[in-house]
């Protein structure tokens, strides 16, 4: 049996070795709590250093064209990449 | 103490935020005024809402209910004029007519500001939540309201009436999220984002925030209650030239030299606060966080020929 743990990292720019400005982390495995800020540096330095560390990447924010009209607005985070682990888990135990 | 009134409806002893300070919360869209409110009014205040003793309390949701009921904050209508929402002698009103408090009000949202909301925020220790199987929890980010694209801005006064010790959770803010425009709790994905500050300050403190700054309370792991009173005001006029306007450059404005600045850009000028950067913002938009922020100048002072480091000029150079 197995359940995920789930990375999400926000990078600088969109090359996945960019700097992670922001990051939150959930754990179904229910070995770890995590909340809004909960911790003041980054796991990983970068999404590179995510997946050298065995985070599965599975989803890349796309890059969408900029609406006329709206090109200089800014809203959500806009790098946003998400990672997944597979935990084992025997008998209810992680 | 005598006070006059002018014919902008503004006190004369009010104390205006400087153009630094404005250029400040122009960039980052707060203000922090620490320890400014006098301790017999926090203690006037506390009493008057009902802080009780944390061991005579039974529960998160019976202590909010008596609050709600017996407390002296009173129900005041949206769009009730400042001037008339809190009684005189109140603890609110002293901390309202404080000079500098009121000055700050009065340079940022006018001298004629309307009321829209409050609310008594308390977080408890975690033995409240524990003692009924919850697991306490910092609150999520949120902007406040809702999609909000205006230009003009609402302020929100958070008052802090005791210490807050980091190991309270005060208030989690961004410096420079308060120009994105997002939709309320829909940035409650991100957890920890570079740069967030948490409030830890002395007692009578208060933190005034553009109404788009990213915030959430934390989760209080002391054995004490936190209080924290927030009070949401709105502009009658427009938001221009409302601080003391005495130091502000006129134009013609020049521009400094950029990209390559000879290793001097540490400069306390306009554009060199307009343009400096937050930990978390992306290599792209941190430029359009620039563009932004010189459009809100701009606004705030009725100067169309102002520009921070040419981002403005540039992209509006169509010769005919």
């Amino acid at each position: 049996m197995t359940r995920q743990q789930v990375l999400l990292l926000y990078l600088g720019h969109s090359a996945l070795d960019a700097p992670v400005i922001a990051w939150s982390f959930w754990d179904g495995t229910g070995a770890a709590e995590s909340m809004a800020g909960d911790t003041e540096e980054p796991p990983y330095a970068s999404g590179l250093a995510a997946i050298r560390d065995g985070w599965r990447l599975f989803q890349v924010s796309p890059l969408l064209p900029h609406a006329s009209g709206d090109e200089f607005r800014t809203g959500y985070l806009k790098y946003e990449f998400l990672f997944e682990k597979l935990i084992d888990v025997r008998d209810g135990q992680c | 103490m005598s006070v006059t009134v002018n014919a902008e409806g503004s006190r004369g002893d009010s104390m205006l935020l400087s153009t630094e300070q404005m250029a400040q919360f122009a960039a980052r869209g707060f203000l922090r005024l620490d320890g400014v409110i006098p301790d017999d009014v926090n203690q006037a205040f506390l009493t008057q809402v009902g802080h009780a003793p944390e061991d005579e309390i039974d529960s998160v949701a019976t202590h909010y209910r008596k609050v709600m009921r017996t407390s002296a904050v009173p129900r005041v209508p949206a769009g009730t004029p400042l001037a008339e929402a809190y009684a005189s002698g109140t603890p609110l009103r002293s901390l309202v007519d404080l000079p500098q408090i009121r000055g700050a009000i009065e340079s940022l949202v006018g001298p004629r500001s309307v009321f829209d909301h409050h609310f008594l925020h308390i977080t408890f220790p975690p033995r409240f939540y524990l003692r009924q199987d919850q697991v306490p929890k910092a609150q999520h980010w949120h902007q406040d309201s809702t999609i909000d694209p205006r230009r003009a801005f609402d302020i929100q006064l958070m008052y802090f009436p005791h210490e807050v010790t980091p190991e309270m959770g005060g208030t989690r803010f961004l410096p420079g999220s308060h120009l994105r425009i997002v939709s309320e709790a829909a940035i409650s994905r991100y957890q920890n984002i570079r740069g967030q500050q948490h409030v830890a300050c002395p007692a009578g403190s208060l933190l005034i925030m553009h109404h788009g700054i990213w915030h959430g309370g934390g989760r209080n792991e002391s054995e004490r209650l936190r209080y924290m009173f927030k009070i949401r005001l709105a502009p009658t006029v427009r938001q221009e030239r409302l601080w003391d306007t005495s130091d502000l450059p006129e134009p013609p404005h020049g521009q400094r030299a950029i990209f390559w600045t000879g290793g001097r850009d540490d400069d306390a000028s306009i554009a060199a606060i307009l343009t400096r950067p937050e930990p978390w913002f992306e290599a792209d938009t941190m430029r359009l966080e620039y563009i932004n922020r010189a459009r809100f100048w701009r606004h705030l002072t009725g100067d169309a020929t102002f520009d921070a480091d040419y981002w403005l000029t540039r992209i509006e150079n169509e010769p005919p």
